[in-house]
């Protein structure tokens, strides 16, 4: 049932390309609200969540032991939830696009199915072609569409994209060739694997580089340096989905594959994970306190909570995993958001994004409802309770505090920069009050002479839409966290006898 | 054994040869006639096209006839179901390259030689194909090579293409003339021309000083063949200087044939002298040899293309590049190698013959096959850059494409092989090879995709045919990229145990 959002999404993506320019974005926007209503009725119906169930599974490769082999468990159908929301309003802020739509949607629709089908993947050939499928679109988005220094941008973040899928793919073959002569016939299937039990030494060295692979993705320092460039370059709802759903990709990975298939090897080198993880949350926070930039502050706010996700997977026990899989939602939802005022409701509007220049145009008097957001999106983001950021992170904590109790001092020091950089931003864009200018003329209280175009039904829809899903899961956490506990429970590395 | 029964066994070749004579005669009928440009080609210069085009097809008929197994005269013509399917491979592509380039204008003259001069160049890929003997081998390799030559000379108004044939001509002959020299040598020291023999007649002990030079000098003639470093010199130069077609033909064609005939020779004729690549455990053997040389074709392929700006240039780089990751294939050896490396070299062939149909239309409409002709091309012809883009991509590995799949099957090849991982070395180098070419790939792609063409040139006319080729090679490098399965399956079921 849940993999029709594969192929919706694909068929989706074809049909934009096709149609008149005109219909494409309906043609989205159908196509990721389609893919939504499937994760919610999958999410609702499912019964088990703790076994990861198959789907589907039939031969692809004989050959070489490839099946096309899907399976679901609670922790995909949460990634699918919020690719759908996140699709979704990306597209309802790409309302305006008006140049090549067509193509637009075509990739925006790509980088949506790639990552349907890294949640869904139950092979490791399958995974890796999901996986990889979704470098391309991501360069031409912000090749054609971007802004800032968008020809360096792209080109960033696809080598270190492919970098990273490169690490991957030597920890892909290791499993694989060590399973064959293990005598397991679909070597690359990740059930069978999952049970399979790899010689140390193999470990040793191949988890750490499959890890590697993974994390690049995910934004771990000091391999971060892609993600800040990239998403500023990328136009508004490319940075929805590069910071909402494809970071998540690498973590998803790392949770997936590298960890349960190497689990002495994560035994071995989880101090460093967590080590780079404190040091990415405290570094990139304190990085963001000192842009000028808005869109940089929310780049790198999003490596900052990123640290918090890989901190998660550090902690190798079931409520710090859990908190990790619910970060990964709530980041994808407060991340979408944030670059969504940002790149959406203050760019276009105002010509720039620099925090000097916002701070004198008074917008909350002016853009009352971007205004509104952006609290929201900043409350949530700062980790106030109410909002999933906070249901996120404190799981995350505790389970922090049974692994590593020095680490979470730091966090705490961390998590003061995050209220920092936040405030600073808020203020800065929004609530700056302007001060008469010298020699006794009256302020101007925006140096755009023509009032700012109010904003448009599309971006209500959509900032109403990641604002419910953050409050709500913020009130109501157990409503994800029933269905990822059971699934993080039964992997293999927190049952170390195995 | 009758003349008769022999002609039915290369019925093929035969085939060709006719078509090729064929050709030639109703070229002769209108030798002389320049077409004006724009306007249709003289009648007997499409005749020629249709009738070489209908020739190959019969050819491919002949193929699907042969009987299943045969040997004859010690291993000179060997029919198996290898054989049979790379020869319907090699034929295709010439196939295909006589379409992409039908109209092209530096041939237009004489296009009845040109055609006449492709043809047998397909016979001599061939007759490659189908031997397992050194001197039919030596015979396959001079007929490709003294037709290709000719095919890159053939422009007389480009002083490029002039260039292009001298080099390659000179190269070349070096070439073959090592070839021979260590296929002497190897014959003395083995005392047989047929390679199963030979494989039986070598000691594996230690190998004799001049077993070494013989088969050492060998792989240097079969190097240049595949454009290894540092035998590639000549690329670059063919695959600018040369006419499209042939350019098409030498990246496509050439090269599927001479990796069979390298593949044949190192694994069944110096079988046992293999040696071992392996990075802590080197055993002295061909083995260590052509993984030196694919680490250096994938190093000096792929950071030389970086700084082109031409792309047939680029092309010729990207294909030395490419020629390391083949080589990978049968450094790993066995069964699952040489598939990976027949594999890998088939799609790389059809995606060059599409990428240089691009290139002769573009050059066709702006003259040139700069970088930077190609800007705005998503503009001015969707299905050039549409195309384009997929060959672009698969050469980079990218899936759902055919060269993310033929580079994983390549690499878990090399991966499994070597005890305890021994190729590791070469598969990360591999690795990092592919990862700087997308660097240049993606900048293609860039010039295409974005920049307004400024000046109002015509959209490229694309002849329908030409448009229906590259998009069924589009398609295919697509499909075979989403089910490999049914492609290695016949594959392996037909290479022996």
């Amino acid at each position: 049932m849940i993999a029709w959002t594969i192929y919706l999404t694909f068929a989706g993506a074809l049909l934009a390309l096709l149609l008149p320019g005109l219909f494409s974005r309906w043609f989205a926007l159908l196509t990721t609200v389609a893919g939504l209503a499937v994760s919610i009725a999958a999410f609702c119906r499912a019964t088990g969540f703790g076994a990861f169930e198959t789907i589907i599974n039939v031969p692809w490769v004989p050959a070489l032991g490839m099946n096309y082999h899907l399976a679901v468990d609670g922790i995909s159908l949460t990634l699918c939830l919020v690719t759908g929301l996140t699709a979704v309003s990306a597209v309802l802020f790409s309302w305006d696009t008006q140049e090549r739509p067509n193509e637009f949607f075509f990739w925006l629709l790509l980088v949506v199915a790639g990552s349907y089908g890294v949640f869904l993947s139950a092979d490791l050939f399958l995974f890796f072609v999901f996986y990889e499928l979704v470098i391309v679109p991501k360069y031409f988005l912000i090749l054609i569409w971007g802004s800032t220094n968008k020809e360096y941008g792209a080109m960033k973040l696809t080598l270190y994209s492919f970098f990273g899928g490169a690490l991957v793919f030597i920890g892909i073959l290791a499993a694989y060739i060590a399973a064959g002569q293990g005598g397991i016939a679909a070597s690359l299937d990740l059930q069978q694997l999952s049970h399979f039990s790899f010689s140390p030494q193999l470990q040793e060295w191949a988890f750490p580089i499959l890890f590697l692979g993974f994390a690049i993705l995910a934004g771990m320092w000091p391999l971060h340096t892609w993600a800040p460039t990239g998403h500023v370059a990328a136009p508004t709802a490319g940075s929805m989905l590069l910071a909402g759903i494809v970071m998540k990709l690498g973590a998803y990975g790392a949770l997936r594959v590298a960890m349960n298939l190497f689990p002495q090897g994560f035994q071995m080198w989880r101090n460093w994970i967590a080590l780079f993880a404190v040091i990415g949350i405290v570094y990139a926070a304190a990085v963001a306190l000192r842009q000028r930039d808005l869109k940089f502050v929310i780049g790198y706010s999003s490596v900052s909570h990123m640290g918090f996700i890989l901190l998660g997977l550090a902690t190798a026990n079931a409520l710090g995993v859990s908190g990790a899989v619910l970060q990964m939602f709530s980041h994808g939802v407060i991340g979408a958001l944030l670059f969504a005022v940002a790149g959406r409701m203050i760019y276009p509007r105002t010509h720039t994004r620099d925090l000097e220049a916002l701070s004198k145009m008074d917008l909350a008097r002016v853009l009352p409802f971007a205004a509104f957001t952006f609290v929201i999106a900043s409350a949530a983001s700062m980790g106030i309770p109410g909002f999933s950021g906070f249901a996120a992170e404190i799981t995350i904590l505790i389970g922090t505090w049974k692994a590593y109790p020095l680490a979470v001092w730091i966090t705490g020091a961390g998590m003061v920069l995050v209220a920092a950089f936040t405030l600073r931003a808020l203020k800065k864009s929004f609530f700056e009050m302007p001060s008469a200018m010298p020699g006794g003329m009256t302020s101007v209280s925006s140096p755009i002479l023509d009032p700012l175009p109010p904003i448009t039904l599309p971006e209500k829809l959509g900032a109403s839409l990641l604002m419910f899903a953050t409050l709500a899961i913020g009130l109501y956490p157990k409503v994800l966290l029933d269905r990822i506990m059971p699934a993080v429970e039964s992997m293999r590395f927190l049952h170390p006898g195995n | 054994m009758s003349y008769l029964e022999l002609l039915q066994l290369v019925s093929p070749e035969a085939t060709l040869t006719v078509t090729a004579l064929t050709v030639l005669a109703v070229g002769l009928t209108s030798s002389g006639q320049v077409s004006s440009r724009g306007s249709s080609v003289p009648a007997a210069s499409s005749a020629c096209t249709v009738i070489a085009a209908l020739g190959l097809l019969v050819s491919v008929f002949a193929v699907l006839h042969l009987p299943p197994d045969a040997m004859r005269f010690n291993g000179m013509l060997v029919i198996s179901p290898l054989t049979s399917l790379f020869k319907i491979i090699c034929l295709t592509l010439a196939f295909f390259a006589v379409l992409l380039g039908h109209d092209e204008e530096s041939l237009a003259r004489n296009r009845g030689e040109y055609l006449a001069i492709l043809l047998l160049a397909t016979i001599g890929l061939m007759l490659l194909v189908s031997s397992e003997e050194l001197l039919m081998i030596f015979i396959g390799l001079e007929l490709t090579g003294l037709s290709l030559y000719l095919m890159t000379a053939f422009d007389k108004t480009d002083a490029r293409s002039a260039e292009a044939g001298l080099k390659y001509f000179l190269f070349g002959s070096t070439a073959s003339a090592f070839t021979l020299f260590g296929l002497s040598l190897v014959y003395g020291m083995s005392g047989s021309t047929s390679l199963t023999a030979i494989a039986q007649n070598l000691a594996s002990g230690p190998i004799q000083p001049l077993l070494a030079a013989g088969i050492v000098m060998t792989l240097v003639g079969l190097a240049f063949k595949v454009a290894a470093a540092p035998f590639h010199l000549w690329a670059p130069d063919a695959y600018q200087g040369a006419p499209t077609t042939s350019a098409a033909f030498i990246a496509s064609g050439s090269k599927v044939a001479a990796f069979f005939v390298l593949g044949k020779i190192v694994l069944i004729g110096f079988g046992p002298l293999a040696g071992s690549a392996a990075w802590h455990a080197m055993v002295s053997g061909w083995a260590p040899l052509l993984a030196a040389l694919a680490a250096l074709s994938i190093l000096v392929g792929n950071f030389v293309a970086l700084v082109q700006t031409n792309l047939r240039r680029l092309l010729a780089y990207s294909a030395v590049a490419h020629a390391g990751y083949t080589l990978l294939g049968l450094v790993a050896g066995g069964r699952d190698g040489f598939g990976a490396t027949l594999f890998y070299t088939t799609i790389y062939a059809f995606t060059l013959v599409g990428a240089f149909g691009v290139v002769a239309a573009v050059r066709r409409d702006t003259g040139g096959d700069d970088l930077t002709n190609f800007t705005g091309l998503s503009s001015r012809s969707p299905l050039l850059a549409g195309c384009m883009a997929i060959f672009m991509l698969s050469l980079a590995g990218l899936p759902p494409l055919a060269g993310f799949f033929g580079k994983f099957y390549l690499f878990s090849a090399a991966f499994r092989s070597g005890n305890n991982h021994g190729l590791l070395w070469l598969v990360a180098l591999a690795l990092f090879g592919s990862l700087v070419s997308l660097y240049y790939y993606l900048i293609v792609l860039k010039v295409i995709f974005t920049a307004k063409f400024s000046t109002d040139a015509p959209a490229p006319g694309l002849s329908f045919i030409q448009g229906l080729s590259l998009s069924m090679l589009a398609l295919a490098v697509l499909v075979l990229g989403i089910t490999p399965g049914p492609f290695i399956t016949r594959i392996m079921s037909a290479l022996p145990a």
